[in-house]
């Protein structure tokens, strides 16, 4: 009874992030508009056929633009989890294979790191680096290496004593084939739900950011910032800050059902 | 007591090993703020003096050492931008950001531990699954698009408060509270869902155990066995999380603030950050993990307090 | 008859299993009655079912059991919850995860009582205590304060007995009450549970796969093989001849040294 609950899980999931990547694809290569494109005739438009969501203060079609926005900030997230993982299975890999006071120390760090509000860290990081779009991935990649090492890790310990890894030691394997072609694809289907709630905070993280205005800055695109943006004209043209806002939701709250299905199917 | 002891011995060391890394993060940023300060008087004299007023001469162990006694008497340096005691700067900002964050944590209290426990009482029925179901979409909506919708909705359409038009505490206690219920609504909902969500499956996770089964055997009803057995050990979880929650409010109330035009750390902190005003921005990242690590500390010891097993081991 | 199961069957819908097919039995007041079985025979299931602790809804039932002329497993829950743990004690095998872990222990001793009676504080407390006494807890004035982690094995079950008897039910459900401690405890525990059943004329029902345990509690005796009750009688008649080949080959498997105890 609870597996058919987290296959329902898992398909909305699918569903929604399907279908907003399909759309943020097609938009890579076609959409209605010029997402930059100001036509001073059609200023604060209210939804019509001809513009789904309107126009803003410029003419600029918003949906045009949410759907170029949407793009940056998951490629800005796909990035961000990239970094985390590559890194975070690096680290967790070699730590958790290989044990020791270096693993002991690393766990510690990155339990510290964890108990800490992310927002926090990343207004630190981007303190010391500055702000902008490949500053905002390098930051945030740094502060999602942790959560992926310490999965990485624990996985790579349980899977260290099984059978098939003593096997490959006994016939002469290296150690970093072993961990690397051998462990690794075992853990993948806990990755998999791990990628998905990364991508669901990266998501969250990089339009708070922009929002704030010490993400991604003008002129590239971003939800956050066009979120902010679409504020100043809440009373003029509310349905701006409204479908960008969903733009987000509908991405977190893909991603975060993805997870939520694949971690209940795997975990079990 | 022993264990009270030893927890807040971590505690001491927690707080100097973080101060000393936050201190450390900030020197090693590269460029001297004496030449944005001086502007066009800069000289390298003027410069050397302002650098042995601004504390930043000498053994960089000597000046944190310096740094932290001066913090723990109040004295937190000297702000860049303003030109006055960074804790002249912070002081009023402070109360806003505290009010705003205990408002949203007492809000996610008051929300999801009675949602959460009603939702597992009546697990299964058709009201559970529809709270379940929409607990997910509360928990994908960023507080500060729930800002702006409330923005909208209360402040632009129903007229509830003026967007904008922030009410001081000296000006107005309850005027202030009351502005700042919308942001506290906004921070804490999402929360509360998270919230909602662990008790309620943490509940449901106890309904499995044997003492349960022993409970109804003595005639309890299934609210007997929740309340009377269940409740207790289920918490145990949930405290600890709401101690990282109260944390997370902190740092989100910073992007709430923003949405609401709120004078508090936040914005503060913003400011700072884009002005390189980095003694502010040092100060405030201490106080905010000080709160992380103060919480941490403050779950372990009411966990201790709900579970005996703890306490004597 | 104090207790009458009536052609019971019970199948879980979520595996089909037919765990207990039409069993039909009866207990007198005051009787001592062994369940033997192995794992899976359908004993435990049985047992659950008397004292209502099967999730309706996740099985099917059909049969009867009357506690004194009431069907329990039609009548209200309200009804049912009446009888529960006033009429009828449970004892589970595990001592340790069956008590409440963040509960003292008198509280779950005298829990009983705040359910089903109208005492007040103290008068609980005093009868807490006096049950505590009764089943060799040391010192119970202590013990009372103490939570589960802080007894030994034999103790924890020494409190479950006391908080089943607290009340003075009519019948007391052993499930396995021995499995799960050490062999010395073991003996121990069964002298007090028979001294019980003969002081106050509580009636017992002894769950169990081994047979030289039933045999120094139960005076009579019922063998169930795949959810079948395959052969009942007095603990000694049917030791000495077995009249069924699964009893022949339980009586079997008991240790020579044991058999002879």
């Amino acid at each position: 009874m609870i597996p058919s609950r987290q296959n329902k899980t898992l398909r909305a999931g699918a569903i929604i992030t399907a279908t907003m990547l399909l759309i943020i694809i097609i938009g890579v290569f076609w959409t209605p508009y010029e997402p930059n494109a100001m036509d001073g005739s059609a200023k604060l438009q209210d939804p019509s056929l001809a513009h789904l969501l309107g126009t803003d203060n410029f003419g600029r079609d918003i949906f045009s633009r949410v759907v170029e926005g949407a793009g940056a900030t998951f490629a800005i997230a796909a990035a961000t989890v990239a970094i985390g993982l590559v890194a975070g299975m690096i680290i967790g890999g070699l730590t958790g294979y290989y044990g020791g006071w270096l693993d002991e120390v690393l766990m510690r760090i990155c339990d510290a790191i964890a108990a800490f509000p992310s927002i926090l860290l990343a207004l630190v990081l981007i303190a010391l680096f500055g702000s902008g779009r490949y500053k905002i991935i390098l930051a945030l990649g740094i502060l999602f290496i942790p959560s992926f090492a310490r999965i990485v890790r624990s996985e790579v310990v349980k899977q260290k004593s099984m059978d098939y890894v003593r096997n490959a030691k006994l016939m002469g394997v290296g150690d970093m084939r072993i961990l690397f072609v051998h462990i690794m694809p075992n853990i993948v289907p806990v990755l998999l739900s791990t990628v998905a709630i990364g991508f669901n905070n990266a998501v969250l993280a990089e339009a708070s950011m922009s929002y704030l205005g010490v993400g991604v800055q003008p002129p590239d695109a971003s939800l956050g910032r066009m979120l902010s943006e679409a504020q100043t004209y809440l009373m003029s043209a509310p349905w701006y800050a409204l479908s960008v806002g969903l733009a987000i939701v509908l991405l977190v709250l893909g991603f975060g059902l993805l997870s939520d299905g694949l971690g209940g199917r795997y975990d079990a | 007591m022993r264990y009270i002891i030893k927890k807040t011995g971590v505690l001491l060391v927690t707080l100097l090993v973080i101060s000393l890394l936050a201190f450390l993060a900030f020197q090693i940023i590269p460029g001297d703020p004496t030449a944005r300060l001086l502007g066009t008087d800069y000289t390298p004299e003027r410069a050397e003096s302002l650098r042995e007023e601004l504390g930043l001469t000498g053994n960089v162990f000597v000046r944190y050492w310096k740094w932290l006694s001066g913090f723990v008497t109040g004295d937190m340096g000297t702000s860049y931008s303003y030109s006055m005691p960074v804790s002249e700067v912070i002081e009023g900002k402070v109360a806003v950001t505290a009010a705003l964050s205990l408002m949203a944590w007492l809000m996610v209290m008051a929300i999801s531990i009675p949602l959460g426990i009603t939702l597992a009482r009546y697990q299964g029925s058709r009201a559970d699954r529809a709270f379940v179901a929409m607990n997910q979409v509360f928990m994908a909506i960023p507080p500060f698009f729930l800002g702006i919708l409330f923005t909208y909705l209360f402040g632009l359409v129903l007229n509830l408060f003026v967007p904008g038009a922030f009410v001081s505490f000296s000006d107005s206690f309850w005027g202030c509270l009351g502005y700042l219920v919308f942001p506290a609504l906004a921070i804490a909902i999402p929360k509360a869902a998270m919230v909602t969500k662990l008790l309620r499956s943490s509940i449901l996770a106890q309904m499995n155990q044997d003492y349960v089964r022993t409970a109804y055997s003595r005639g309890n009803s299934r609210w007997g066995v929740i309340r009377g057995h269940v409740l207790r050990n289920a918490l145990l979880p949930v405290v600890t999380f709401l101690a990282m929650t109260l944390a997370d409010i902190v740092a989100g109330s910073i992007i709430v603030e923003q949405v609401f035009a709120l004078p508090g750390l936040g914005r503060l902190l913003l400011s700072s950050i884009s002005n390189r005003d980095y003694p502010v921005v040092q100060c405030i990242v201490v106080l905010i993990s000080f709160v992380v690590v103060f919480m941490n500390y403050l779950s372990d010891i009411v966990t201790q307090y709900i579970d005996p097993r703890v306490r004597l081991s | 008859m104090m207790l009458e199961l009536r052609d019971l069957r019970v199948k879980f819908l979520s595996t089909g299993r037919q765990a207990v097919d039409s069993v039909s039995l009866a207990m007198a007041p005051g009787e001592r009655l062994g369940l033997v079985g192995e794992s899976g025979s359908g004993k435990t299931v049985t047992a659950m079912a008397i004292s209502g602790l099967i999730e309706r809804s996740g099985v099917e039932l059909s049969g009867q059991v009357l506690f004194e002329g009431r069907n329990l497993l039609s009548c209200p829950r309200q009804e049912l919850r009446a009888v529960q743990g006033r009429d009828i004690g449970v004892v589970f095998q595990e001592p340790m995860t069956s008590l409440n872990p963040l509960m003292k222990v008198g509280r779950q001793v005298e829990e009983a009582l705040r359910l089903h009676t109208d005492l007040s504080p103290q008068e609980r407390k005093a009868l807490d205590l006096e049950s505590m006494e009764q089943v060799g807890l040391p010192e119970p004035p202590v013990a009372y304060e103490k939570y589960p982690h802080q007894l030994s094995g034999g103790q924890r079950q020494r409190a479950m007995i006391a908080a089943a008897m607290v009340i003075h039910p009519k019948l007391l459900i052993c499930d396995e009450p021995t499995t799960a401690l050490d062999v010395t405890v073991q003996a121990q525990i069964l002298t007090l549970l028979g001294n019980i059943s003969r002081q106050y004329g509580v009636g017992i029902l002894l769950i169990s796969h081994d047979l030289s345990v039933v045999r120094r509690l139960c005076e009579s005796v019922a063998v169930m093989y795949r959810g079948q009750i395959v052969e009942r009688g007095r603990t000694e008649d049917v030791f000495q001849n077995p009249q069924d080949e699964y009893t022949r080959r339980l009586i079997a498997a008991i240790p020579t040294r044991k058999r002879h105890e």
